[in-house]
């Protein structure tokens, strides 16, 4: 029952694109192409995923017991830096096929706030190493969900006749609200 | 470039929000009100100031293939300053900005600053270039902190002029992307009046196209 | 000065020494600032100690004891005037809220009453959960001077006696479910101290 509540509510109700507010960079940056949109999602569930991982392991049995927690900003953002790195030399060498597909997307996701996010909102959260990965795992399902939903109505917004101050990014911040209006219908389904 | 055109250049040509296109998470998500947005905006300025500056002092030590590592640690050493001292001397606005205030340091106006200028140039340009940037930022979130306010609650920096609650829709999550497009556009609206403007703007998407290719191929 | 080359030794050093300063500095500056945050942290707790509660001359923080509950622990901060009990402040949670945890401050009189609660941490939606917060609306107000004996703690939508923030069920609730938990420990023999 608890792991049903996080995934509905990561994935729907607290969308962290739509409603936290993290990784509109890539919301909005890579968004033009549907097939852009699912590489890039895949690449941010990898890192996620793994990223969430290492930094609890990290918090739990060197920060916390070394009382060294005001370190933990910049120990996160190192791990996932080279957690990133490490991903993409091993991905070059073990799985070539799967490198091409999100090779691109990699380095990218360093600066992507949504991992650094998900990492402190889990231990914030008090979350356990099993509740961690999963609430992970839906955020970036959420994640990958919006920017899906995202990019095909920006490939149909390139056809329309829109005034041209609007043409591009400001239209894509409108439908991004209409979205995030959309969301909120979620609300009350927890 | 004159110091003078180096402070100002962040405020309207490369404005980091409005133009650029950078920082968007902190932008929206701290914009409910124009004193959070303006909380913000300091915090970012001061990361910016002072990564700024420790980058150009030390550019010269740095082997390049080691060069992002390093920047990346200056700037969380100074989000985790910006951290504990907000935590000690202005508790209520730490507890509102939350989360994004350790989120600064994948802020890419920060990271993008030091990359693009502080590693090129000298202390007192870095400095000045760190503080016209911020204060850019600032602004822009001050503006769209101020525009969702006003529209949400009909207050503005927590003066109520009109009674009741306001199109509650602009302090909700879809106003501030709502807000935020059409800010967007009066910016291109006046833009597109000035050639010279888009000129500048496209040089530094050249350049910081050009510093990711590189990653890429390395 | 010309750049420093690419080797290996020469980007361990660097990388190491700029870790190294980070670290030492930071270090220093958490020295500096640890004694002040805990002051701001204790500062809001008694200002919200001192809003829910009648005037009391002894120190509630001194006199704190606990009670592990649902995983977590709430907090007892008993009040005294000339001795003599006027009320606890308890320090409550729920995790029921829209977006995580919710922590609450409330007042029980001797007799079970409720003198007044504050909000001492949230993450609901601003403009809409968020009006728990007395800063943001004078909703939790009507909590002021009920008895649960006779006011049920649960909003009307559950057949309770609470009014809930407007298109904010789930954050009041929560809000609920805190106070409950709250009154709940304090009568089971949560006030001899």
């Amino acid at each position: 029952m608890e792991f049903i509540i996080i995934v509905i509510s990561a994935i729907f109700v607290n969308n962290i694109v739509l409603t936290k507010f993290l990784g509109i960079c890539p919301f909005i940056g890579v968004s033009n192409k549907v097939e852009t949109a699912i590489g890039m999602s895949g690449a941010v569930m990898f890192v996620m995923v793994l990223a969430t991982m290492v930094t609890y392991l990290i918090q739990v049995y060197v920060l916390v017991p070394l009382g060294i927690g005001f370190l933990q900003t910049i120990t996160f953002i190192l791990i996932i830096a080279s957690l990133v790195q490490m991903v993409e030399i091993m991905l070059k060498k073990v799985s070539p096929s799967l490198f091409q597909a999100l090779g691109i997307f990699l380095p990218l996701i360093t600066t992507n706030c949504a991992v650094l996010g998900v990492a402190i909102l889990s231990v914030q959260n008090d979350y356990n190493l099993l509740e961690g990965v999963v609430f992970a795992a839906a955020t970036a399902v959420g994640f990958g969900l919006s920017l899906i939903i995202f990019s095909s109505i920006r490939e149909h917004l390139d056809l329309m006749n829109i005034p041209k101050a609007m043409k591009g990014v400001p239209i894509a911040f409108i439908v991004a609200g209409l979205l995030a209006m959309a969301f909120m219908g979620f609300a009350g389904i927890v | 470039m004159t110091n003078l055109k180096n402070f100002t250049k962040g405020f309207v040509q490369e404005n980091p929000v409005f133009v650029l296109f950078l920082g968007l998470c902190p932008t929206l998500g701290t914009t409910t009100s124009a004193i959070n947005g303006m909380g913000m905006g300091l915090a970012t300025t001061f990361v910016l100031l002072g990564s700024n500056v420790v980058v150009s002092l030390i550019k010269d030590f740095i082997p390049d293939k080691v060069r992002i590592p390093s920047f990346i640690v200056i700037i969380a050493s100074f989000v985790t300053v910006v951290e504990l001292s907000m935590q000690a001397y202005v508790p209520a606005l730490f507890d509102t900005l939350g989360l994004f205030i350790p989120l600064i340091v994948v802020n890419c106006i920060v990271l993008g600053r030091a990359e693009a200028f502080a590693s090129k140039n000298s202390v007192g340009k870095s400095a000045i270039d760190g503080l016209g940037m911020g204060f850019g930022f600032t602004m822009a979130l001050m503006i769209l902190g101020g525009v969702r306010e006003i529209l949400g609650s009909g207050s503005i920096f927590g003066f109520k002029f009109i009674e009741g609650d306001g199109m509650l829709l602009f302090v909700l999550a879809p106003g501030a992307f709502i807000a935020l497009g059409y800010l967007i556009m009066l910016m291109q609206k006046l833009k597109a009046k000035s050639t010279k403007l888009t000129e500048s703007q496209e040089l530094y998407l050249k350049e910081t196209s050009l510093h990711n290719s590189d990653k890429l191929n390395n | 000065m010309s750049k420093k080359e690419s080797t290996l030794p020469n980007m361990i050093i660097a990388m190491l020494a700029v870790t190294l300063a980070a670290s030492a500095s930071l270090g220093f500056i958490y020295q500096l600032t640890k004694e002040p945050i805990a002051a701001a942290k204790l500062a809001k707790k008694m200002d919200a100690i001192r809003q829910v509660l009648p005037a009391f001359d002894n120190d509630p923080n001194s006199d704190e004891y606990k009670l592990g509950i649902d995983g977590d622990t709430l907090h007892f901060f008993p009040a005294k005037k000339n001795g003599q009990l006027v009320g606890t402040a308890v320090e409550t949670f729920t995790r029921q809220g829209f977006s995580g945890e919710i922590k609450v401050m409330v007042g029980l009189l001797p007799d079970g009453s409720i003198k007044d609660v504050a909000v001492l941490e949230h993450h609901e939606t601003p403009g809409l959960g968020d009006k728990m917060d007395r800063k943001k609306s004078d909703w939790s107000k009507q909590f002021i001077g009920k008895n649960p004996l006779n006011f049920k703690l649960t909003v009307t939508k559950d057949g309770g006696d609470v009014d809930a923030i407007t298109a904010s069920t789930i954050s009041s609730r929560a809000f609920c479910d805190a106070l409950n938990r709250a009154y709940n420990a304090y009568m089971e023999g949560g006030q001899n101290d």
